[in-house]
């Protein structure tokens, strides 16, 4: 509790701090999907001091210190086991950090660990649908268990099928009926549901073939246009990180490379960077112009 | 025929060694129900009692079923009543595949699922009665299917101990030499566990998750 309010000294009870975060996502609930309730401080979104992470006594992740900005889409890119998928894991708190501390809205993360989960919507590669439930019930699980009523339980299980670009009729589906593009809609679906101001996503379209995942690559630009949720992506693919970050952060063997914009990413000179930029050969700057084609700036 | 000329004339005595019979799988498999699925569960959640569990309940199905009723005897409350001591024995061998199949079919929930479902912010009790019983509750019932039939065929022998049931024919017929009485004994016991097996079979069937 005192880490609490040393953290945020503007609230010096923890529990005034709690009640206005439920206000502001009763706010955002009850509020359109492209108002986000405004930030309650001033301090980033989410935020590594010193972050460490030990499985085995093998060091994982080494001494991590990160900023991710409120709306911002911060691709944590990476080759397999660079500590990206870990780094992503620690602000759920599926992992304990092994020293540091990360903070979210200004505030520890290990106060309320299931409240904030639910503030924070989780996309896995493998999306993790119920497969004992349909896709209403697994898009409305979240905001059942938080109590909501089953009338706006259906209105928002209609309005995300929406959003995520699905037919109303596949909400009384089961997810082993569904392609593997309309599982992993509805897994987006799902995280946003109770509509959180965090998301994080661990290669959600890495399973899927490459025409499927260039459209949601397209759709997910485009929605987080609208939404501006903080976005914690991770990814191996250097295209879609170019194509879908604000910005990208390079991870290897448990450590953080380099931050920088993805326009930044390309030029940059560090050894590490340049030999993941060269693996992925040349034609980059079509990702880019996909970019700012799907942001419709070109 | 002369088997079902036999069963018909003493109908009443078959009627209520069957109802006998019946009460003593029912109460254990209950009692080995309340033990072993939370038992089950907790194995499946915690790694290190996973062996020594399943080790007791595979060296209580390696018992002799004669000899654990044997042993079970000079226990004061238990030993007064012989249905007591019965329904005590067919708890402890129902055990395994009860705890065994609830442990397998827990840990055949996909890591996936049950990762997303903590992630989204379910508790540990909500993950377990909303994703881990509902997903394994075919493979639970399927142990519950085993362990019945299993049952019905070891509480004949529970007729050795006087605690009544099917079993009462099949040693009467044995002092008898006569086959007549050992199936009117056995006949119905083999009817019994058909019927409990195709009776769980059907509704694992329908609780099996799409």
């Amino acid at each position: 509790m005192a880490r609490l309010s040393l953290a945020e000294p503007r609230f010096a009870n923890p529990s005034v701090l709690l009640d206005t975060q439920r206000n502001f996502e009763r706010l955002a609930i009850s509020g359109i999907l492209g108002a986000m309730p405004a930030a309650a401080n001033n301090a980033p979104a989410i935020e590594f001091r010193n972050v460490s992470y030990d499985a085995g006594g093998r060091e994982i992740l080494a001494s991590l210190n990160l900023e991710i900005a409120r709306g911002e889409t911060l691709i944590l890119l990476g080759r397999s086991g660079s500590g990206k998928t870990t780094t992503l894991k620690l602000v759920n708190r599926l992992l304990e950090p092994s020293s540091g501390e990360i903070l979210v809205n200004g505030v520890s993360n290990d106060v309320d660990i299931i409240h904030l989960r639910r503030g924070m919507g989780y996309v896995i590669q493998d999306v993790g649908l119920f497969p004992h439930l349909n896709v209403e019930r697994n898009i409305g699980l979240v905001p059942k268990i938080e109590g909501w009523s089953a009338e706006r339980i259906r209105a928002r299980v209609q309005e995300m099928l929406q959003l995520v670009g699905l037919a109303p009729d596949i909400a009384s589906r089961y997810p082993h009926q569904l392609s593997g593009g309309q599982r992993q809609r509805v897994g987006v679906a799902r995280a946003l549901a109770a509509n959180p101001a965090i998301l994080l996503m661990d290669e959600p379209f890495g399973a899927l073939d490459p025409l499927t995942r260039d459209e949601l690559q397209r759709e997910f630009s485009a929605l987080q246009r609208r939404l501006r949720k903080t976005v914690v992506f991770v990814t191996h693919d250097l295209r879609e990180a170019l194509r879908l970050g604000t910005r990208i952060a390079l991870m290897e063997s448990g450590k953080l490379i380099s931050v920088a914009s993805p326009a930044d990413f390309l030029r940059s000179a560090d050894p590490l960077v340049s030999a993941y930029v060269r693996a992925f050969g040349d034609g980059l700057e079509s990702a880019l112009d996909r970019s700012n084609y799907d942001r419709g700036t070109s | 025929m002369n088997v079902a000329r036999y069963i018909l004339q003493n109908h009443t005595q078959v009627l209520d060694l069957t109802w006998e019979h019946l009460w003593l799988v029912g109460f254990s498999t209950i009692f080995a129900m309340l033990i072993g699925i939370p038992l089950g569960i907790l194995i499946a959640h915690r790694a290190r009692f996973s062996k020594p569990v399943l080790a007791g309940a595979n060296i209580i199905q390696t018992i002799p079923s004669l000899a654990l009723f044997g042993f079970l005897l000079p226990v004061p409350w238990l030993g007064d009543r012989a249905d007591r001591l019965a329904i005590l024995a067919l708890t402890l061998y129902a055990l395994l595949p009860i705890i065994r199949n609830t442990y397998t079919g827990i840990k055949g929930v996909d890591p996936a699922v049950l990762e997303a479902g903590r992630g989204m912010g379910l508790t540990e009790s909500q993950l377990l009665f909303q994703v881990e019983l509902p997903l394994s509750v075919s493979v639970i019932l399927s142990g519950v299917r085993v362990a019945v039939v299993i049952s019905v065929g070891l509480a004949t022998i529970a007729a050795a101990i006087g605690a009544g049931g099917l079993g009462e024919f099949i040693f009467r017929g044995l002092a008898m030499v006569d086959n007549r009485v050992i199936l009117a004994g056995a006949i119905p016991a083999a009817v019994l566990a058909l019927a409990a097996d195709l009776a769980i079979g059907w509704l694992e069937n329908r609780l099996r998750p799409s």
